[in-house]
């Protein structure tokens, strides 16, 4: 682990009241935490580490499991150089704090996040819809979504019709089949010179 | 064109009226055209297209290369990129059209004078093209009256310039004169 993070996760350990699990995969470390405490430790992570960018806010649908909803934010720090990874779950019907407040790169991010994926976040001053238009009733990012859509119409504004699918071509089928079999004109590894 | 020969009148233009020779003139002789009406409206329409750049994706950027000296749409009288549809005759669709735009894309459509013509350009515009999915119109034609539809994803734009050269040769076929639409 990073000697940076390292630090961050002893310091926030011993605050009171954090709970905090991490995991570190192929040099990229990343903690796991609750939503009520998102704010103080992001807070705390850009004021006395200097993580000073959001790169990016990220939302999973784990349809099936509870909490339904992962919120991944991507902190980098442009002083050290240094990536981090925060993720929490939030139920379908709760909200996470919003983080315009800490780092304003949020605003856009969690006007997506709301969009696509349904997810309310506390505290932004215009959770509003970014990509698609308001009226517009889904969440087209949820796993229960349908690929080919569904209609619906706000008059004079937009509308949306089902798109005709027909089994494919666009849709990939699981296999069990190996590299060689699915991608026949893909070269064996050996036979690529190591000079590449 | 010399229309009338004007040799016999004076400066003033009063005093050899009597003289003047509004009559059969050979010099005019080459000079007149025996048509149709029809085929004089389509003539003119057809060399005269001047489109509606709908450039929604990367089709327009093969739009804008037709245009340019290489393809040089120019040859054909469709030069004339007109980004006020009060003034365009024939909406290019080069692109993806989303939900989102296609009501804008009718709008500009509808405001478009009489008589207009559409090409779809390219997979999008004709069938909503690899984008099976939520936020994509499944093909212009559910709002608009294509005329002429290109493949290619973009389409080449040799293949914009047949698709022009098709429109010119259904519009000679148009009985412009009789089944003339007004605009409502």
């Amino acid at each position: 682990m990073n000697p940076l993070i390292q630090d961050l996760k002893d310091a926030l350990l011993a605050m009171p009241g954090i709970q905090l699990e991490s995991t570190e995969f192929r040099g990229e470390t990343t903690f796991f935490i609750s939503k009520e405490v998102l704010i103080p430790i992001c807070l705390y992570a850009r004021d006395r580490m200097a993580f000073d960018m959001l790169l990016d806010v990220a939302t999973v649908d784990l349809l099936g499991e509870e909490p339904r909803f992962q919120v991944v934010y991507e902190l980098y720090s442009l002083k050290h150089g240094v990536h981090l990874r925060i993720k929490t779950r939030v139920e379908e019907n709760e909200s996470v704090p919003s983080l315009v407040n800490v780092w304003p790169a949020a605003d856009w991010q969690e006007r997506e996040a709301y969009d696509m994926m349904g997810i309310k976040f506390d505290g932004h001053p215009n959770l509003t819809r970014i990509l698609m238009w308001e009226g517009y009733p889904y969440h087209p990012m949820r796993k229960d979504f349908p690929l080919q859509g569904r209609s619906s119409e706000v008059n004079e504004v937009a509308f949306t019709e089902e798109a005709p699918l027909g089994g494919g071509p666009f849709v990939t089928i699981p296999t069990q089949n190996t590299t060689e079999i699915r991608e026949p004109r893909a070269r064996p590894i050996e036979t690529i010179p190591e000079s590449i | 064109m010399n229309f009338l020969d004007l040799s016999g009148m004076s400066p003033g233009g009063t005093s050899n009226r009597s003289k003047s020779p509004i009559a059969y003139d050979s010099k005019i002789e080459g000079n007149i055209v025996i048509t149709r009406l029809d085929a004089a409206i389509n003539w003119m329409r057809k060399n005269s297209l001047w489109p509606m750049p709908m450039g929604l994706a990367c089709c327009a950027i093969e739009l804008m290369a037709a245009s340019a000296a290489r393809y040089d749409i120019a040859r054909f009288g469709a030069e004339v990129m007109r980004f006020s549809p009060r003034q365009s005759d024939v909406m290019i669709v080069a692109g993806t059209v989303t939900y989102k735009m296609a009501l804008a894309v009718k709008r500009i459509y509808d405001q478009m004078p009489e008589p207009k013509w559409v090409i779809a350009m390219g997979a999008c515009a004709s069938s909503g093209g690899m984008y099976r999915s939520y936020a994509v119109l499944q093909g212009i034609d559910h709002l608009l009256p294509v005329d002429v539809y290109i493949s290619g994803c973009p389409p080449r734009p040799e293949a914009l310039l047949d698709g022009l050269i098709k429109l010119q040769e259904k519009i000679m076929k148009e009985k412009s004169f009789l089944t003339q639409r007004r605009a409502l």
